[in-house]
């Protein structure tokens, strides 16, 4: 009955863990390792023009949907100027104004994103555009264009690209020419593009976009050709007609409004500056939970003082090490002194380095253990005597403190970390047992203690489960649903199996 | 390894996760606990039900009563200090005589000379908690001390053997004698060196020893045969230890009894968590014993009663002991 109990006991909390585990791998992105470094981009625009004598207003078109990237934070600097965000038809613009000002300003718009390839952000359908109003002789040439691309393909997709063929051809024929004479810049040239597929009533618009690229000092927007084919947006290289968005591609703006209007002021002049930096996973992680309002979150770890949270670092590796010493004790059968003795020693352990730490645990425990039978000639009573052999305790880290900092040894400075009164303890007991059970029994029983203590470090040591726990506290519920489980073995323990086997029967 | 493990299974052979588990967290509820920790209790209770004990002189409960020890012991030359709440013999000093000349200068049974100020000193050792389980403060027992049966004298050195019996639910199911040895210093506690010979349930015989977890045909110190010994007395052994059960309330019970040379068998104490080398005495797993107590357990069954039926249900197999022997 119990035993069920049990059992239900360890899944659910197995259950429980894992869900959380799960859910806070997957959706919130948590690392599963440490140091996972996620590439993060500053875009930095810069905005730059003298004033005039009236009010000024600054209109800056700001990024809205960027498919393959998510916004961790964005921010403007600006001196004395009213801020706002309005939605418009490209999508968003931010405002700034002031009434009076002088000089050369500048304005900045910073914008940190990550790459996020699950982040696909698509606008929604449009209305078919109505037909252009476009004069002679060029509505001919694009009435001309039109009908012979349509008789050239299938569908949407297969007209755009059929189209932008047969613009790029390196000797166009008369009526493209003359249709892209006007076209001097690239920007112009998609919106002309545009204009073409409009008469052919296709939603198209131009994009602009930055391409993302380490310590860029000035960049400069470049556009793109979006259609929709009915179903969904597709992107359209407007110089070779393969479709897909350039690499690294941070879409800025839709349409075809400057990127910047400036009234009351001259001679502006706008920038992108972009750089590369990487952040920890788990930053990004914490920022995205935040901006969807995750609880979990906010009872992390990483909620606490920076002090804290190290603190816990070590201390959410003590159910690991008291994991090992269940296992240990019941499935293995090594005695060992105090029940998690052990686990403190190896705690310390953690500062002075394994060989280190077991020369000094020995030699603390071996002086403080002939010191102490010299105490037990004196025959005192029992707290007396305990605090006897703490202070003497005390004295020896000293001394050892001292003559390994004489000879040049810092190491044995650490000995300083072991807990002193666990270790006087230890030698008490073990000098109880040395007398009543013999030397045998109590070396065995000191050497159990230390041979734990090393395999609870190095399971307490393990750098990714460390880092493991510490993002997902709820691991500890395995642990303890691992030593509830343990607490009903009824197996032999190994050491039992040598002891009995002359009932083995062989 | 495994295949070592699933012989031991085969063989019915007790682990002590299982004994903990299943034995001792069922059986002995930790209320209970006390009857058998403490010492005096256990000797009060066994009396109540009509046991023989050892007989006590006096109890030494407080710092202040330690120098009443020459006031207790005034009338005997010989006798026992021990712990209340002592635990695998530890913190006893068996005193078997007296200085001719002096009074206040007692003789230990490993021959060792102790004034009156060493014994109170161990005496306020374990007033202060020395020996008990956690350092909690503990009273002295001074009590009677067994004479010797001259039957163990060939198979034990110093000391007084003891018996202990392992009962199940009331039923006494495996039995061993401890002798004493030199490494065991006169103490009768196989984990100090001393020598466990396991008996026959049904006819009283001793068989072969375990020392040291391992099998031994001879006591290491006087090299006499340990096997086929007849304990005497074993009908009222047998009964006292079932009794265990009435008087302690515990299912899973390791009983101890001393055959003294005058008073015969006494119940020393008792203990709730009896250890497994017995197995190893007798050649024998505990867990087909136990099963075949489950089948045959009579919740009316009187001690007298349930003693008998060990005696038919639980006799040595020798036919698989023996060949052991040799590989020990």
């Amino acid at each position: 009955m119990t035993r069920r109990y049990v059992y239900i006991l360890a899944a659910l909390l197995t259950l429980i863990s894992a869900a959380t585990f799960v859910y806070k791998w997957q959706v919130l992105g948590f690392p599963l390792t440490g140091n996972q470094q996620t590439p993060v981009w500053t875009i930095e625009t810069s905005i730059q023009f003298d004033a005039g004598p009236g009010s000024i207003k600054v209109n800056l078109q700001i990024p809205t949907l960027t498919p393959g990237y998510r916004t961790l934070r964005e921010f403007n600097v600006s001196k004395g100027y009213g801020f706002n965000l309005n939605y418009v038809s490209g999508g968003r613009e931010a405002q700034w104004a002031v009434r009076r000002t002088s000089g050369r300003q500048t304005i900045y718009y910073r914008r940190v994103v990550y790459e996020d390839p699950g982040s696909e952000q698509t606008d929604t359908t449009p209305p078919f555009p109505p037909p252009p109003v476009i004069n002679e002789p060029l509505k001919t040439a694009v009435e001309v264009i039109v009908a012979d691309v349509r008789d050239r393909s299938a569908d949407t997709a297969t007209f755009t690209a059929e189209l932008l063929r047969l613009i790029n051809q390196p000797s166009p024929d008369a009526n493209i020419e003359l249709l892209m004479a006007d076209a001097g810049t690239p920007a112009e040239f998609v919106e002309t593009i545009t204009t073409v597929l409009a008469a052919a009533r296709i939603p198209a618009r131009m994009i602009r976009g930055i391409v993302l690229q380490d310590r860029q000092r000035r960049t400069d927007p470049r556009p793109w050709l979006e259609v929709h084919d009915g179903d969904r947006w597709r992107y359209f290289d407007p110089n070779s007609g393969a479709e897909g968005l350039p690499e690294r591609f941070l879409m800025w703006w839709r349409g075809n409004e400057p990127l910047v209007r400036v009234e009351g002021g001259s001679n502006v002049e706008v920038s992108f500056a972009v750089r590369q930096n990487f952040l920890d996973a788990m930053a990004i992680a914490e920022q995205r939970a935040e901006v969807e309002g995750s609880v979990l979150v906010d009872f992390s770890l990483f909620s606490l003082p920076i002090q804290t949270q190290a603190v816990y670092s070590v201390l959410l590796m003590i159910p690991i090490g008291a994991l090992v010493m269940v296992f240990m004790r019941n499935i293995i059968g090594i005695d060992a002194f105090g029940t998690f003795m052990p686990v403190l020693i190896a705690l310390s352990f953690r500062e002075t380095q394994l060989l280190w730490g077991a020369i000094l645990f020995s030699l603390l425990v071996g002086l403080g253990l002939s010191i102490r039978f010299l105490l037990e000639r004196l025959r005192l009573l029992l707290v007396p005597r305990l605090g006897a052999v703490l202070i003497v305790v005390v004295i020896l880290m000293l001394v050892v403190s001292v003559v390994s900092h004489k000879l040049g040894l810092e190491t044995g400075l650490s000995v300083a970390l072991f807990p002193m009164v666990i270790i006087a303890m230890t030698i008490e007991h073990m000098s109880i047992v040395w007398e009543e059970r013999g030397p045998a029994d109590a070396i065995r029983g000191g050497l159990g203690s230390l041979v734990v203590a090393v395999f609870a470090y190095l399971a307490m040591g393990m750098m990714w489960l460390e880092h493991l726990i510490f993002v997902f506290p709820e691991l500890l519920l395995v642990a303890l649903a691992i030593v509830i489980l343990l607490g009903r073995y009824t197996g032999y323990r190994l050491t039992e199996i040598t002891r009995f086997k002359v009932l083995s029967g062989k | 390894m495994f295949a070592t493990a699933k012989r031991l299974r085969a063989a019915g052979v007790l682990g002590l996760n299982k004994r903990n588990t299943d034995y001792i967290m069922r059986l002995n509820p930790r209320h209970l606990y006390p009857r058998v920790d403490d010492k005096l209790l256990t000797k009060k209770l066994a009396l109540e039900a009509g046991m023989a004990v050892p007989e006590l002189y006096g109890v030494i409960s407080h710092q202040s009563e330690v120098r009443n020890l020459a006031a207790i012991v005034s009338a005997h030359d010989s006798f026992v200090i021990k712990p209340a709440h002592g635990s695998g013999g530890n913190g006893i000093i068996v005193i078997v005589s007296r200085s001719k000349r002096r009074r206040d200068c007692y003789r230990t049974a490993s021959g060792i000379l102790m004034w009156e100020e060493e014994l109170q000193h161990h005496i306020s050792n374990i007033v202060s908690g020395s020996y008990s389980l956690g350092g909690n403060p503990d009273v002295a027992l001074i009590e009677y001390c067994v004479k010797f049966d001259p039957m163990f004298s060939e198979v034990s050195y110093q000391g007084v053997p003891d018996i202990r019996v392992i009962v199940y639910r009331g039923y006494p199911i495996m039995a061993m004698v401890r002798l004493p040895t030199r490494t065991s210093g006169g103490k009768a506690n196989l984990h100090q060196g001393a020598v466990g010979a396991g008996i026959d349930i049904s006819s009283g015989e001793t068989l072969t020893g375990v020392l040291n977890d391992d099998i031994v045909e001879d006591h290491p110190d006087t090299g006499a045969l340990i096997a086929g010994l007849y304990i005497p007395q074993w009908d009222f052994i047998l009964q006292s230890a079932a009794r265990g059960l009435e008087v302690t309330g515990l299912g899973y019970l390791g009983v101890d009894i001393v055959i003294d040379r005058d008073r015969g068998p006494l119940i020393l104490e008792m203990n709730a968590r009896p250890g497994l080398n017995i197995q190893i005495a007798n050649c024998t797993g505990l867990c087909e014993r136990i099963k075949r107590v489950d089948e045959i357990y009579d919740p009316d069954a009187d001690p007298v009663t349930r003693a008998k039926i060990c005696r038919t249900e639980f006799p040595a197999d020798r036919q698989t002991a023996l060949p052991l022997n040799g590989t020990g």
